[in-house]
């Protein structure tokens, strides 16, 4: 085949681009291949296929969505941890002569992929995954707003993450960090597939939140069950509402810079080159002014986490709920006032800097007043160590520092000694470890049972929460060390011999992580061999007396959530209703109007990864395709006028009465 | 009946008497608040445009550049979109289909009016030598104008497909909604470019 | 008893033929006068024209939100205008941050391209 015409079916992929120099991604690509096909087999040889299809893959109920979110979430977790592990072990190894065992051009894709792995598709698809699960069982809904949107935002999440394994095996990923700086993610520093494989992977899934976002907050402000006034919300719907908001009003930003960078390395633009009037500064301060917004889009569910497992397992209302609802205003308003402290020293000057660093260390004032209202609500209250308020003590204890520590850097003359270095390193993976990650195992723990009918173990739980928190400690605390000393970060080889031990400490805290890491896949496993065993299994729904209306269905839910939607009297309303006897009805069911089913998500999503994948390779005849694909598709889909369906009476009256024989059966 | 409370002064705790929520409830308001993200698109385009807006490089100025009389044209073309979809939306309201398909084509054809006017600038520009690529003020300039005339374009696209629906299936519930969408972003297009002609071009002429 | 739920109670506003043709008339005329303004050169001075016209883009865009996006403190039960009021604060911020912003990074960085022309705002 002549040359040409390669070039203009396969773009700029060849098969150069297949890593087969670098041992290590030749031996993960066997790996993840052997994996990969072994998993097909299993599910084909037990005929798997069609109930994935249609109970799964294509459905719009907001749990199975949820749970979904949350699988990806755990997959790339695995994924994410390897780069870290990779990047500690380096780190420990290269001093000296000692290059370690990464060369730059392979490290430098490593920390970069961490980064965009581990906020991307790791935080970003749990927060959005419980979400998603929580939020409409909580205001006593039967779906959200725009299940189709929802089936949707999720495949396009997926497609992006499937873009950046992608990058694994074929071609390079970029080699900038997790936010690609500008002018070195140009086209003139880097001019192969990575940074585009950045972008795209980033806009795909860039679309899935934005449109989950629309999505919870219509949900949260039109779907209420009756009664529930906004100040009877609970307060996790209430920081999904301002996490959604953030994310609104976040991630066009996210959008723009992205494409703007795109426009640049296409079109030769020159918005952020060095020349021709171009301003790589404008790329930092714009990419930040998404940033900021999205580390608090990610720990403001943790926090609406946090509350509802004090108060459930301090058998109490939440102290203070109306101040914890405004806290959680003021810190969304606030977010959007503090970008600049990312960049004190890119040479704003002092007044600038002044202006956000005061606004910064204003933002960590409602925090504060949050953790008060936690402690508040465990004085007094009966305390049950249970999974989820172990790992919000933890979060309490951790998290704080974290938080400190942020305030240090938010003042500019402390910052320009700080910037860039482990200290930053390790404030912000103390907030993002010790308050997301936390928080993301607290949910998990809390409503595990409720999505899947039994509780995870116990036992291999707190074996896990033990060396997570452990581990986290001793591999984040040298970094602190390190950075107060002036070491820079990203860093793959060192000079001075006197730091290896605090590297060699940190490494060591990254293999506690890694047993705590194995300790939750080994809970998995046990909980799910173990789940119709009296110590797990959920029979009532409500295992640990929980105080809002998830709580108040069955575990699992129905696919309805509710057969007669709930009317809500006060805060707290699965409480409320327990205390004052209410009667769970028995008869009367109606058939419930249900969304139907959809393929329309998955197959716009793999036309966009159609899309994206050959924008990075330049296969020009398949962005045509796959753009009037999408158009195409979209339009066909707009003519499905027909989306809804009935549950009919009698199967509702038939699920219902089970669920009524079981709780007797408890009585009895 | 269901069986609720027995007590008789308990308070209700479940909506015994429901019937279907009617479809589509949380349409308008979930477009809006779609749009609001769609402003704030728009917002940082404005920005960079603000920031870049001076970087001529050497090349060539707005003043050097822009034709306003062109650009009057292309504004009374959208100006007239606007209040022909106007028109449209009333015909809806009045449940009149035929009225209705009118007022939208020439709609569209308005909008194509402004499409084309737009591209014309463009190329005329780009013949010239004012690409995208001389200078950064000229990247911003065409990143801003263009984006707008994409969501046109896109809108355009949207209201032949919504065109062909309604001649099939009539003015019903769901075709109303999403005619009121197409509404909502028919006219916040012509907001953005009141902020366009307003602080790129005229502002740009008497720079 | 559905306190809470929008059962279509609150159906969009929309326009009468008279609203849609007071709004029409007055974009013309606010866009009219900025475009005469500006081609004729009819206030001497550029810097009160571009405050002038910038005047007249602001209550062209009321207009537009009144007369032909029907919005006002109902729709929605006051959502439609708190996501306005919200995404407008958010636009100030992020238009005067970064104009701000750069300006200051500029001045501090760029002493090649001296303080070229900031008559932008």
């Amino acid at each position: 085949m002549s040359p040409d015409l390669m070039k203009t079916i396969f773009g700029r992929l060849t098969l150069e681009a297949l890593p087969l120099h670098e041992p290590i991604v030749v031996i993960t690509f066997l790996a993840v291949a052997a994996g990969g096909i072994a998993l097909l087999a299993v599910l084909t040889y037990y005929k798997c296929w069609s109930y994935l299809w249609n109970e799964w893959f294509t459905s719009v109920d907001h749990k199975r969505i949820g749970v979904m979110y949350m699988i990806l979430g755990f997959i790339m977790l695995l994924r994410g941890f390897s780069d870290a592990i990779m990047m500690r072990l380096q780190q420990a190894m290269a001093f000296g002569s000692n290059q370690g065992y990464l060369p730059a051009d392979h490290y430098d894709q490593i920390f970069t992929a961490h980064g965009v792995i581990m906020i991307f598709f790791v935080a970003m698809p749990f927060v959005t995954g419980l979400m998603n699960f929580a939020v409409p069982l909580q205001i006593g809904a039967r779906d959200v707003s725009f299940p189709y949107l929802n089936n949707f935002s999720f495949w396009m999440t997926a497609a992006g993450a499937a873009i950046v394994m992608m990058s694994l095996f074929v071609g390079e990923f970029a080699r900038t960090g997790w936010l690609a700086m500008a002018p070195l993610s140009g086209i003139d520093a880097s001019p192969d597939v990575g940074v585009d494989y950045y972008i795209w992977a980033l806009q795909v899934a860039g679309v899935g939140t934005l449109l989950s976002g629309i999505n919870l907050i219509a949900t949260i402000v039109k779907m209420r069950a009756p009664g529930m006034t906004i100040m009877k919300m609970p307060v996790f719907t209430w920081t999904a509402l301002c996490t959604n908001i953030l994310i609104v009003a976040a991630f066009p930003v996210l959008t723009v810079v992205l494409a703007l960078l795109g426009l640049d390395r296409y079109f030769g633009t020159h918005f952020f080159t060095n020349s021709m009037g171009g301003n790589p500064m404008m790329y930092v301060n714009m990419i930040w002014i998404w940033g900021h917004p999205e580390v608090y889009i990610l720990i403001l569910p943790a926090f609406g986490i946090f509350s509802e497992v004090t108060s459930t397992f301090c058998d109490k209302r939440l102290f203070g709920y109306t101040s914890m609802v405004y806290a959680t205003v003021v810190i969304t308003i606030l977010s959007y006032l503090v970008w600049l402290h990312h960049f004190f020293t890119m040479g704003s000057g002092a007044s600038v800097n002044s202006f956000f660093g005061i606004t910064t260390m204003i933002i960590s004032i409602p925090t504060g007043a949050k953790i008060f209202n936690w402690l508040f609500t465990m004085y007094h209250g009966k305390i049950r160590f249970e999974l989820p308020m172990m790992w919000t003590i933890a979060f309490m204890l951790t998290f704080t520092v974290g938080g400190m520590t942020g305030v240090m850097l938010a003042v500019p003359p402390a910052d320009f000694v700080l910037h860039n270095s482990l200290f930053l390193v390790a404030h912000f993976h103390n907030v993002i470890i010790g308050g997301v990650v936390f928080g993301m195992f607290a949910g998990i723990t809390y409503w595990f049972p409720k999505a899947f009918g039994f509780k995870l173990d116990p036992f291999w739980g707190k074996i896990g929460f033990w060396f997570w928190v452990s581990g986290y400690w001793f591999a984040f605390t040298p970094l602190y060390v390190l950075g107060l000393m002036g070491v820079t970060r990203r860093l793959r080889h060192f000079d001075d011999p006197s730091l290896q031990i605090w590297f060699l400490i940190a490494a060591f805290g990254a293999v506690l992580i890694a047993l705590g890491i194995l300790a939750q896949l080994i809970q998995f496993y046990v909980s799910i061999r173990d789940r119709n065993t009296d110590r797990l299994r959920d029979t009532t729904g409500d295992p640990w007396g929980g105080r809002t209306l998830e709580w108040a269905t069955s575990s699992p839910p129905p696919a309805y959530n509710f057969a007669f939607t709930p009317v809500i009297h006060d805060l707290d309303a699965w409480y409320d209703m327990k205390a004052r006897g209410h009667v769970r009805p028995i008869d009367g069911f109606r058939a419930i109007l249900m969304p139907r089913n959809t393929p329309t998500g998955m197959i716009l999503a793999g036309l966009s990864f159609a899309f994206a994948v050959a924008m990075i390779w330049h296969v020009w005849w398949l962005v045509g395709a796959s753009l009037v694909g999408v158009v195409a598709v979209a339009i066909r889909h707009s003519f499905n006028y027909d989306r809804e369906f009935h549950i009919p009476a009698d199967v509702v009256t038939a699920t219902e009465g089970d669920r009524t024989r079981r709780l007797a059966a408890l009585e009895a | 009946m269901a069986h609720t409370a027995t007590l008789t002064d308990a308070p209700s705790f479940y909506l015994t008497d429901e019937h279907d929520h009617e479809a589509g409830g949380s349409t308008m308001l979930g477009f809006w608040i779609y749009l609001m993200s769609d402003c704030l698109i728009f917002a940082m385009l404005f920005a960079c445009y603000g920031v870049f807006g001076t970087a001529y490089a050497g090349g060539p100025k707005p003043a050097e550049i822009f034709e306003l009389p062109l650009v009057a044209v292309n504004t009374s073309m959208l100006l007239l979109s606007s209040i022909t979809y106007g028109f449209a939306m009333l015909a809806m309201a009045e449940n009149r289909k035929a009225g209705t398909l009118a007022w939208l084509a020439i709609t569209g054809l308005f909008g194509l009016a402004f499409v084309g006017v737009e591209l014309h600038e463009f190329s005329t520009l780009i013949a010239e030598g004012a690409t995208p690529q001389r200078s950064a003020f000229l990247s911003a300039f065409f990143t801003l104008v263009g984006t707008h005339g994409l969501h046109v374009s896109l809108g355009i696209v949207w209201l032949a497909t919504l065109m062909v629906q309604v001649a099939k299936r009539g003015l019903g519930a769901a075709n109303k909604r999403r005619l009121m969408c197409l509404s909502l972003f028919w006219h916040f297009l012509d907001v953005i470019w009141i902020g366009v002609f307003t602080f790129v071009y005229l502002l740009g002429v008497i720079r | 008893m559905s306190a809470d739920h929008s059962h279509g109670h609150d159906a969009p506003a929309h326009g009468t033929r008279r609203s849609y043709l007071t709004g029409f008339a007055l974009s013309v005329v606010l866009t009219a006068i900025p475009f005469w303004l500006v081609m004729s050169g009819a206030i001497g001075n550029n810097q009160v024209t571009a405050l002038v016209i910038m005047g007249f883009a602001f209550v062209q865009v009321i207009v537009h939100m009144i007369f032909f996006l029907h919005l006002d403190t109902r729709s929605e039960g006051g959502w439609n205008m708190l996501a306005l009021i919200f995404t407008l604060v958010l636009v100030a911020i992020v238009l005067i941050g970064s104009l701000w912003v750069m300006y200051h990074m500029n001045l501090n960085m760029m002493p090649a391209m001296g303080s070229h022309d900031v008559s932008v705002m």
